[in-house]
């Protein structure tokens, strides 16, 4: 797979604990606050993802993590607190949420890709439209990025062609066309049928050895604590608890924390 | 994979016997509609002939003489429908384009203007057209401040005016039918709000709603000879004219036929394309 860029490092290796603290902080979230109608969603998030670092960011539906990284995105406005990316505020609305988005990859839970588009100019379309690329340039890179997934075969095809797994591994692979800084995945395994997961986390898995910033939402327990450095555990709008997999999954202390890993052990 | 292995499998003595009456049976129903159609038609035919005025509506109606010395002079009128209509169409596109993208637009500074595109579909779509045609036919020119401009000129304005109002709002109901997730996903990719509308969600609204506008697009082929009343000379006024010269009503249907013709191959169109796109959705298509 030709995923990984070049100089993007060794990085650290899945399993290999906390990200090395003095790694730069890619994505900085201080104090974030949210409410929609009167209800508050995200009360007071404090949260860091460091360079080369996969955070899964865990807990039940509706705690808050689409929100939350709705608002990393600037698809959300937040009512209070600060977002950093890289060193720049882009909470401050003279930043230019345009510019910022195209320097964060996002994929969703489902309807990524466009309909009306073949899943070559949906990969494309960034670079295109947002990155003045040439179609020539961009097309090279999409096909090169499709073939690295082994789609180089469905580039012209509508993606209702596709089945969803290769739907999503499409849309991964869209939201990175453009080399963007952070990955934010939300839950993009929870609309698939159960034996087209495993492909989805497959690539998902090979972006983090190649490198690849990335917070996600999952309930896929057994995943993140494989892959991710850090989990993140939102209860109610605030975090619960944080640290490395083996941490939490095994050796918590918060009851919270322990009765919601309850369900997925059941 | 070949699939030749299967396809060359002669079928079982059972499934022939089946097709071969599968066949007969179209066989039946096809004849039984050709022959109650030609009776249904004889016998209308016979009644309409032997009522009382038959030989009168014929004469002022069907003229076969009057149909041919009229004809030229009705076509040149109807060509100024057919442009009309092309005016007409390409305006109602970028003026119901923009209503309706203005109707969609959030946000509190954007009020004053949202208000007004709503206002203005509730207006035009709340006067009968051949209102608007006087209002603007003779009301604007008689302003005073627009150069003097041909009848046909008003006329398009009206129907334009009219039938934005109307498109503006199966194209508003294309653009809400777009899932919201897919402006998400095209903003999150980096692309401005009109990047997301020109690129994602009109493409995919304007599919969701051809067989809407298509039907507008009829209606619209029709209404263009009401241009008339204004004065322009098309196919309906020249029709009208005619008329007076021949005491005879054979130049109107001379006229209507015109107007049938044009539309037929859009309404077959039209029906042929609603039942492709509702085949599409039932197979699971988003588009
Ligand atoms: N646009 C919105 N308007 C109103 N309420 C919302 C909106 N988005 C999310 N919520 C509410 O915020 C809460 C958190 O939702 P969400 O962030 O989607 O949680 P999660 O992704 O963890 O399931 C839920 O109670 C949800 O109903
Ligand atoms: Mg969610």
């Amino acid at each position: 797979m030709s995923l990984i860029e070049p100089g993007s490092g060794p990085g650290s290796g899945p399993g290999s604990g906390a990200a090395t603290p003095d790694a730069a902080p890619v994505l900085r979230l201080v104090g974030i606050r949210k409410s929609f109608e009167g209800t508050e969603v995200l009360r007071g998030i404090d949260l860091t993802v460091h360079r080369h670092e996969i955070v899964a960011l865990i807990g039940a539906s509706g705690s808050g993590k689409s929100t939350l990284l709705r608002t990393a995105n600037l698809l959300e406005q937040i009512d209070d607190g600060q977002i950093f990316l890289g060193d720049d505020d882009i909470s401050d609305p003279r930043a230019k949420a345009d510019r910022i988005r195209s320097r964060i990859g996002v994929v969703f839970q489902h309807f990524n890709l466009f309909p009306h588009l073949s899943v070559l100019d949906n990969v494309t379309l960034a670079s295109r439209a947002v990155h003045r690329a040439s179609r020539v340039e961009a097309e090279r890179r999409g096909l090169e990025l499709l073939d690295s997934i082994g789609l180089a075969d469905k580039a012209r095809e509508f993606p209702d062609r596709l089945s969803g797994g290769q739907q999503q591994r499409a849309a991964i692979v869209r939201s990175i066309a453009t080399d963007p800084e952070l990955l934010l995945l939300d839950e993009i395994t929870s609309a698939l049928d159960p034996e087209l997961v495993g492909e989805v986390l497959d690539l998902v898995r090979e972006l983090g050895r190649g490198g690849t910033t990335i917070l996600m939402a999952t309930h896929e327990m057994a995943f993140a604590r494989d892959v991710a450095h850090r989990v993140v555990f939102l209860d109610k709008g605030v975090v619960a608890e944080a640290g490395p997999p083996a941490q939490l999954f095994e050796h918590s202390e918060n009851p919270r924390t322990r009765e919601f890993l309850a369900r997925f052990t059941a | 994979m070949s699939t030749t292995g299967i396809d060359a499998r002669p079928p079982s003595s059972i499934e022939l016997d089946r097709r071969a009456f599968r066949r007969q049976q179209t066989t039946r129903s096809t004849l039984i509609a050709i022959v109650s159609t030609v009776v249904f038609a004889v016998a209308a035919w016979i009644f309409v002939i032997n009522t009382p005025g038959w030989s009168r509506v014929q004469q002022t109606f069907l003229n076969w003489d009057v149909a041919v010395a009229a004809f030229p002079r009705v076509i040149e009128g109807f060509w100024l429908n057919v442009r009309v209509l092309i005016y007409s169409v390409i305006g109602v596109g970028i003026v119901s384009l923009v209503l309706a993208t203005v109707r969609t637009l959030r946000g509190p500074i954007w009020f004053p203007l949202r208000a007004l595109a709503a206002g203005y579909t509730d207006l035009f779509r709340g006067i009968p057209l051949i209102i608007v045609l006087y209002l603007v036919g003779y009301g604007i020119p008689g302003l005073g401040v627009f150069p003097r401009m041909p009848a046909e000129f008003w006329g398009t304005i009206a129907l334009v005016t009219v039938y934005s109002a109307y498109v503006s709002e199966v194209f508003r109901a294309g653009i809400e039918a777009v899932h919201p997730s897919q402006r998400l996903a095209a903003r999150s990719l980096g692309l401005s709000y009109s990047q997301s509308m020109r690129r994602v969600i009109l493409p995919q609204a304007v599919r969701k709603v051809t067989p809407a506008l298509m039907n507008d697009f009829v209606a619209l082929q029709k209404d263009v000879g009401l241009i008339s009343v204004l004065g322009a000379v098309d196919a309906v006024r020249a029709a009208q004219i005619e008329t007076a010269a021949y005491f005879n009503f054979t130049p109107y249907v001379v006229a209507g036929l015109l107007f049938f013709l044009l539309a037929l191959p859009m309404i077959r169109f039209t029906d042929w394309y609603t039942a492709r796109v509702r085949r599409r959705e039932q197979m699971g298509s988003i588009v």
